[in-house]
């Protein structure tokens, strides 16, 4: 990769590799293959599946590149392609047939049924401190993988990729009012998973005044 | 404002992306809510802390393996 490919936008490495330049095709794939290896990687927590996603997902890159019409970012259109193939190893290991995303809906994806905070209590150090502490991975790695995965793959494009509303909900082919209710769902079953760990038992609230039991 | 109802909009109040005037009455309830505040700061350290972890580092033998084979595969389908 020359210096000058590195400082070009994105929009213009794809014209170049649509126009035939692999050149411009690696930059971009440089320039975006760790985040699709981490999306795949922390969906599966498998490095060998995480490998097979990741490739799986830039070989279908080479393939359908003249299809990608540049609505969407095209670090958004990789992140759609390894989430469905996440997605898809995820069911295999679950015997299940390959279900979509939007077919998985369930009642209980409204607002009305979102779970209310059990464990409330300030943390004990700030994430600033936390990030300095070598087993704090394991501990985020291990309740990302007690979420749901349709939960998961949510918070993970939205909090951890930084896609906004509208981009995680084109990847997965999803409304953006289910996108946000699993948001939501993630957020707070994150919260409710590390806070138990990471919470100060001594500073434990009660069930909040204003709630209606 | 009720505790359920701050907590469907809590997404909108966390992203910035509430209306001004509904985070009006979201203030009003947590200046007098502690619990539903520290539901706010936890959910916000949550996010931060999975935001600013380690990003998982690609493999550097998978990684040449990987631009061998799209290299190979862009040959072959563009002849």
């Amino acid at each position: 990769m020359n210096d000058r490919a590195a400082e070009q936008p994105d929009e213009e490495l794809v014209r170049q590799a649509k126009a035939g330049n692999l050149d411009s095709f690696e930059t971009l794939v440089t320039r975006h293959e760790q985040r699709v290896y981490s999306l795949a990687l922390r969906m599966l927590r498998h490095e060998r599946d995480a490998e097979d996603v990741t490739q799986q997902t830039l070989l279908s890159a080479v393939e359908h590149l003249h299809q990608f019409r540049g609505e969407a970012g095209f670090a958004t259109w990789l992140l759609r392609i390894a989430s469905h193939a996440a997605l898809k190893v995820i069911r295999k290991r679950k015997g299940l047939a390959t279900v979509s995303l939007e077919e998985a809906t369930e009642p209980s994806d409204t607002l009305e049924q979102v779970p209310h905070p059990e464990y409330i209590a300030d943390w004990r150090q700030s994430p600033d401190e936390l990030v300095h502490r070598n087993e704090i991975q394991r501990l985020l790695d291990d309740a990302l993988d007690r979420l749901d995965e349709k939960h998961r793959v949510v918070f993970l494009l939205r909090d951890v990729e930084g896609l906004s509303v509208a981009e995680t909900a084109q990847a997965l082919d999803l409304s953006e009012a289910n996108v946000k209710v699993r948001l939501l769902r993630a957020r707070l079953q994150l919260r409710e998973l590390l806070t138990r760990t990471l919470g100060d038992p001594a500073a434990r609230l009660t069930r909040s005044p204003h709630s209606p039991r | 404002m009720k505790c359920q109802e701050l907590l469907a909009m809590l997404n909108e109040y966390v992203d910035g992306t509430v209306d001004p005037a509904i985070c009006e009455q979201f203030e009003k309830h947590l200046a007098d809510c502690n619990p539903c505040q520290v539901v706010v700061d936890n959910i916000r350290q949550t996010i931060t802390l999975y935001k600013d972890g380690k990003p998982c580092e690609i493999p550097a033998a998978f990684r040449d393996r990987l631009h061998l084979l799209l290299r190979q595969r862009w040959r072959e389908t563009r002849g």
